[in-house]
Formats: C-alpha cells, sequence, structure tokens
C-alpha cells in the first residue's frame, strides 16, 4: 500500500532522513520506534505532504500512485489519514461540522456525493460512545479547551469516520494515562482489518502491548537500523536504543 | 486563543504565496450609465442652499443645515486616528449627484429607470416587491437620493413609517424636528457637522409605541457618481415597548479616485424599545496599490433613552479604503443595555480605525463589545473602543471581547482601548487577543481533505462565529461569503 525507497528528505537543504526504504502492505500495522530527535515526525509529515519537506531523492507512493506529485488535500482523499501528536485547536469551528466539512471535501475530492446529515450524524453519535466521548464533544470548538486524552480520542474519532486506507498515528500514546491509553487502542484495534494499514509512530513499547504490530522497525538518525517482529519491540524496551546504534 | 505558534512570514516564499492569495476581485465595481445631475464641486453657503432648495426643504432645516455648515468651517478635521492619507480637499468634491430621471420623482417603481433597477438586480437587491427578500423592507440610495423604497403600504398597514429622509422632512417634520441631531449633534465633530450641512438622503423609520415591525427594514447605499461625496442621513425612532430590525448595505463601482462618505445614523430607544441595526459594508476598497476606494468617516450613535432599552450594533465591514467608524451607545435608562459584534477585515492596502464607545449613565446598565479584527496583506487595523461608566450607573456592567486576527506578516493590528470607571460598584472586563492563522492549523485541516483556501475560510468563519451569529439569517450567510471573497488569495 505504502511504498518508500530510498527516500532522502531535507528540510531547508538539511537531510533529516537518509535513504528510507519502507513497505506497508494492506492489512498490516507496522510500528516506527525511534529515540527523540530520529526524524520520525518529519516522517509523518512528509507522507502527509507537508511542504516543509522535500524528498531529494527516491520514490513514494501510495497504492501505486505516485505521492510526490498530489497535494495534501489529495492524499487525504486517496485514503491518507494522519493523527497528529499535538492536535491543532480551531476556535469557533464545531467539532461535528468541522467533521461533516472534512468528509464532503473528501467525498468531492474523490467524485462521489455529499453525505447525507442524518446518516451522518447517527454514525458520529455511535463512534462517539464507542469512543467513551461526551455527547458535548460534538458541539464543542474542535480541540479547544480538550485534555491531552481528550485531543488523542478525538483523532481516533475523525480515523473512524473518514475511514482512511492507511492512518499514521504519530506518537499517539504521548501525554495519555492507561485508561485513556486503552480507549485509544481498543479504537483502532476496531479498526483494524484486511485492507487497512497502520503505521504507528511511538517512543515506547507501552502502545505495542495494547496495539500488536505486525512488523516493528528501529529507526535512528534517519535510518531504519533493524526490522522484526514484537519482539524487537520487547528488545528495545529491555536493552534501550544503545544496542541498536 | 491558545497554543498557537507564530508563524514566521517573513520569509520570501510566504510573502510570494501571500500576493498570489489576495487577488479578488471586487464584484460590484461596476458603473451604471446613467445621466446624472451633479451640483457644482465645492462647498459654500450657496452650495447648502442649492441642496435645501433640490429637497423643498422647510425653512427650519435650512436653517439648521446652514449652522452647522458655519460651525463645520470653525473645525478641523480630526487626525488621532491610526490611519494616513493625502488631504482631502473639501472644494474638490462634489456635494449633490442625482440620476436626472429622478427629477421629477417617480410614483411607482414603475416609473423608476430601468437602468437604475437592474443596478439594484445586479447588486442582488431586487426593488420589485414581487421579487424581493421575503419579509425585508428596502430603501435603496443611489448617490444623493433615495429611489426606491419598497412594502410601504405593508409597513404603514403597522403604524410603521419607513421612507426617504427627505420625503420625511416634508411630511412628519415633528417627528424630524424633534430627533434630527439629538443623538448626534451638529457640533458633535467635524465629519458629523459636514454631514449636518450637506447630507441628502437616507432612510427614517418610526416604530410607534408597542409595535413590532413586521418586517426587516433595510436600506442600501451605492455611490455611482465620479468625484462625489455621499452624505446620508439615518434616523431610526423606536418607540415605548417598539421592536425594529435594521440591516444596511453599501457598494461602489471600481474607481481610482478616492470618495467620501460620511455618514450620520442616530437611533433612539424608548423605554422597552429594542433597536438591532446590521451592516454589511462593502464600499470599493481600492486596489492592491492602494489606489483608490471610499473613505469612509461616519459616526453612528445610539441612545437608550428609556429603562430597559437595548440597542445593538451588528457590522461586518470588509469593504474600504479608510474607515472611521465607532458606532455607539449612550445608556441612559436604567436597565438599558447595549451591544457591538464587529467583524472588521482589512486587505490590501485598506486601513480601519473602528471601535465602539459604550456610555453609562443609567442604573444597572449592561454593555457588551465583540470585536473581531483581521488583517491582510498590507491592511492596518486599529481597534478604538470606550467604555465610560458615569458616577450616577450603579452596577453597571461592561464585557469586552476585542480578538485580532492576522494573516501574513505585511499587515498589522492595535489595540486602542479607553476604560473610565467612576463608579466604584461597576464591573468591567476586558479580553485582548492577537493570534496568526497558523500554518499547523492550515496543514491539520488540509490533512483532513480541505484545499488550503477552504482551510483558510474555515479557520477566519470560526474566528468570526460570535459575531456572524448576530445577524439576520440572510447577512448571515451573504457576510460569511463576502468575507471568503474579501480573504481570497490571503494565503498561498
Amino acid at each position: 500500500m505504502l511504498e518508500i525507497k530510498d527516500a532522502v528528505i531535507s528540510v531547508e537543504d538539511t537531510p533529516i532522513i537518509k535513504g528510507l526504504n519502507l513497505s506497508i502492505p494492506a492489512g498490516e500495522v507496522h510500528a516506527l520506534m525511534g529515540p527523540n530527535g530520529a526524524g520520525k515526525s518529519t516522517l509523518s509529515k512528509f507522507i502527509a505532504g507537508h511542504e516543509d519537506y522535500t524528498l531529494e531523492s527516491g520514490t513514494i507512493s501510495f497504492n501505486g500512485e505516485d505521492l510526490s506529485d498530489m497535494d495534501i488535500h489529495e492524499r487525504a482523499a486517496a485514503g491518507l489519514f494522519l493523527g497528529f501528536q499535538y492536535p491543532v485547536e480551531i476556535p469557533g469551528v464545531a467539532n461535528h461540522y468541522f467533521l461533516k466539512t472534512a468528509i464532503n471535501a473528501q467525498r468531492k475530492e474523490r467524485g462521489e456525493e455529499e453525505l447525507d446529515t442524518a446518516a451522518f450524524l447517527k454514525e458520529l453519535k455511535k463512534e462517539m460512545s464507542e469512543l467513551k466521548m461526551d455527547p458535548q464533544f460534538k458541539s464543542r470548538p474542535v480541540n479547544v479547551g480538550f485534555s491531552g486524552g481528550e485531543k488523542k480520542r478525538n483523532e481516533i474519532l475523525q480515523l473512524a469516520l473518514l475511514k482512511p486506507k492507511m492512518a499514521i498515528l504519530d506518537e499517539s500514546d504521548s501525554g495519555l494515562d492507561i485508561d485513556a491509553l486503552q480507549v485509544v487502542a481498543e479504537g483502532v484495534n476496531r479498526l483494524r482489518n484486511q485492507e487497512r494499514s497502520f503505521l504507528l509512530i511511538t517512543h515506547y513499547q507501552r502502545l505495542l502491548n495494547h496495539i500488536k504490530p505486525d512488523v516493528v522497525h528501529i529507526f535512528a538518525d534517519g535510518v531504519i537500523v533493524k526490522s522484526g517482529g514484537f519482539e524487537l519491540a520487547q528488545q528495545l524496551e529491555a536493552e534501550g536504543y544503545k544496542a541498536f546504534a | 486563543m491558545t497554543n498557537l505558534n507564530p508563524v514566521d512570514a517573513t520569509n520570501d516564499q510566504q510573502a510570494d504565496d501571500i500576493d498570489n492569495y489576495v487577488s479578488a476581485d471586487y464584484e460590484h465595481g461596476f458603473v451604471t450609465n446613467i445621466e446624472t445631475e451633479y451640483a457644482p464641486p465645492g462647498l459654500n453657503e450657496d452650495i447648502v442652499h442649492f441642496i435645501s432648495n433640490k429637497k423643498n426643504e422647510p425653512e427650519w432645516m435650512l436653517e439648521y443645515r446652514l449652522k452647522a455648515f458655519r460651525y463645520w468651517q470653525t473645525l478641523k478635521e480630526p487626525t488621532w486616528a491610526h490611519v494616513s492619507y493625502p488631504p482631502i480637499d473639501y472644494q474638490a468634491i462634489c456635494y449633490y449627484a442625482a440620476p436626472k430621471s429622478m427629477e421629477d420623482k417617480p410614483k411607482s417603481l414603475d416609473e423608476v429607470d430601468p437602468e437604475l433597477l437592474k443596478t439594484y438586480e445586479k447588486l442582488g437587491i431586487p426593488l420589485h416587491e414581487r421579487a424581493a427578500l421575503a419579509g425585508v423592507a428596502v430603501d435603496a440610495v443611489f448617490d444623493s437620493v433615495s429611489v426606491a423604497t419598497t412594502f410601504r403600504d405593508t409597513l404603514e398597514k403597522a403604524g410603521v413609517i419607513f421612507m426617504p429622509i427627505s420625503e420625511a422632512i416634508q411630511k412628519h417634520p415633528e417627528l424630524i424636528q424633534k430627533h434630527l441631531g439629538s443623538v448626534v449633534p451638529h457640533t458633535d465633530n467635524f465629519y458629523a457637522a459636514l454631514n449636518a450641512a450637506v447630507f441628502s438622503d437616507g432612510s427614517f423609520c418610526y416604530i410607534p409605541k408597542g409595535t413590532r415591525c413586521p418586517m426587516e427594514l433595510s436600506t442600501y447605499f451605492r455611490i455611482n457618481a465620479l468625484n462625489t461625496g455621499q452624505f446620508e442621513r439615518t434616523l431610526i425612532v423606536a418607540e415605548e415597548g417598539a421592536y425594529v430590525s435594521y440591516l444596511e448595505g453599501c457598494t461602489a463601482p471600481m474607481r481610482d479616485e478616492n470618495q467620501l462618505h460620511a455618514a450620520v445614523v442616530e437611533l433612539v430607544a424608548e423605554q422597552d424599545a429594542e433597536i438591532k441595526y446590521s451592516t454589511v459594508q462593502n464600499w470599493y476598497p481600492g486596489d492592491d496599490n492602494g489606489k483608490g476606494g471610499i473613505y469612509n468617516f461616519v459616526t453612528k450613535r445610539g441612545i437608550c433613552r428609556g429603562a430597559r432599552a437595548k440597542i445593538s450594533w451588528t457590522q461586518v465591514e470588509t469593504g474600504s479604503a479608510i474607515t472611521w467608524k465607532y458606532p455607539s451607545v449612550v445608556l441612559q435608562g436604567d436597565n438599558s443595555v447595549g451591544e457591538f459584534y464587529s467583524v472588521a477585515v482589512t486587505s490590501k492596502k485598506q486601513q480601519a480605525d473602528t471601535g465602539t464607545k459604550m456610555i453609562h449613565l443609567g442604573k444597572n446598565t449592561k454593555s457588551t463589545i465583540i470585536s473581531k479584527g483581521i488583517s491582510a496583506k498590507h491592511g492596518q487595523q486599529s481597534y478604538r473602543g470606550q467604555v465610560l461608566i458615569q458616577p450616577k450607573a450603579d452596577g453597571a456592567r461592561n464585557f469586552t471581547q476585542c480578538d485580532s486576527l492576522l494573516i501574513g506578516g505585511d499587515c498589522g493590528a492595535h489595540t486602542f482601548p479607553y476604560i473610565d470607571v467612576k463608579n466604584q460598584s461597576a464591573r468591567v472586563e476586558h479580553e485582548a487577543s492577537t493570534s496568526k492563522v497558523n500554518e499547523e492549523q492550515i496543514f491539520y485541516c488540509q490533512q483532513r481533505g480541505l484545499k488550503e483556501e477552504d482551510a483558510v475560510n474555515l479557520i477566519v468563519n470560526g474566528f468570526c462565529k460570535d459575531v456572524f451569529r448576530q445577524l439576520p439569517m440572510e447577512f448571515a450567510v451573504e457576510a460569511q461569503a463576502l468575507l471568503n471573497v474579501s480573504l481570497e488569495g490571503a494565503v498561498g
């Protein structure tokens, strides 16, 4: 589904990612683990199409389509979702309005009809209760005054309603207490299926105890130094990043 | 707003992006080709006589004008506002322009020049009642005269008077003499004095005691003629227990010369009366280099004369090259309420010095000020607001929220609050914030599927929401669309 080959990615002419190869087939959950400053967030924003990040060499494709020619919103409509480490606040814009606007923008981009409001509200209500979100969050401005955990839950809500082909979750566990972590993990597990892929970007093994990945990659200084199964995450937890440097 | 990272707008890339973004066209910039009768340019007592004569005014009105003119001659143009423009030559301006076809007053719409009707249709203001907006009566003012007022019969049945002020001077002299200048005297300021001397038309609304006006009243102002000032005068009187909602819209053609618009609006609310005054101001703002555009120097003030009266100003200001405007409320009656909700946009090279004054005289008077300023491109905007609590205003309360939003790095926002409390029991709150539409917000929206331009519109509309929801429905939609057009291309 996502294919990155020999990618060198720079920010303001400084290479941050130095020859990355990553292939995530449909239906698989991959975890990318690395220390602070390894370039994890650079990678997630780059995949989403953030204009600060430049592909100097190599290729990136999504379902066979060259992503480097696509704008951010086009990538989103193609089925790419990024769960933010720090979800952004949008004052004055109600959560439900934002979600509906986003869904319809994607549908329009794909040449589909707009979503029926009643059907949307019904689904929204259902997903919010699955995520144990207070119904009042529906009408509150996007992420404004939300706690860290509420923001992360709101990201999973958006994921559930936008139904992407692939979700990249950037440090979705950071700032969460154990209860909130479980809700987020359950949300992700519920959304796992044969077609949908995930890339979990995380610093700690903690999240992976709740969402079992198919593949774990150790990422340091802009390259993947080792890939393996879940046991790799356990080894990392025991030995630290130094063992892989 | 919190958690907003400042945007580094100084880099060249973003400067280019911003240039690309703010390239919106002014859609009301067309000129109506119509034969116009002008007064000779310049201002002297002869011109005042000329205007008064054109309007067949009674002697007392002429005297009022002459008194104002003589006073105006002693005044100097105010320079305290945070705006800059070359000196205005008041002797080069033409103070009266009217379509020739209005010479012999048309008695019905069928007799109105089709060119004029077409102009308003093009502006989305159909004047034929069958095509008109449901529930909105319109007075259309073209340059110096009112060309049509719709739904007059319906309103008359309810006892509501809605007519051009020039006509009201003839037909209801007692009401005009009682109220004209009672809220904004000719001595108030330079532009108010000028207006009192040369105003040519505008609207007069009178809502009798205990009457709820059955429809929204609206005046639509259009400046068409070249080198002409528009000096309209609006007077709204709501008697005890009356209610009216009034809408004002404005546009002008694109011209390279600056044009002066110096209006005066007076509102009188008696005991338990309520006046809701909404403005969507879209005068031609000039081009990207600051050439042309309207100078909008306006005095708007309402008085809550009786107990529990309420006056609320809502304005969406996207036009004009320069704006100098402070819609105010004098809270004289006990427990009276004043409100000011404003969205002002300065883009291109627009400058605005705008805000409000809330003058608390009565006990337990309450005022709310919500001001949202948006600056883009080279726009410069200042909020200037005064809250004055007089010694007798026991228990007076004010809440002010004043937010500025910057798009790009070449624009500016400034805040000048004046708070003067002379009563210990008063409570005054002032909140202010300045933020930038930040790249992370736009990126977030884009990642969810919105195009960049739609993302900016969403963020800006969210910023203005508290004000938009005060507008009547049709105007709220129009205001939102207008805002989107005004900011088109402000971020690339």
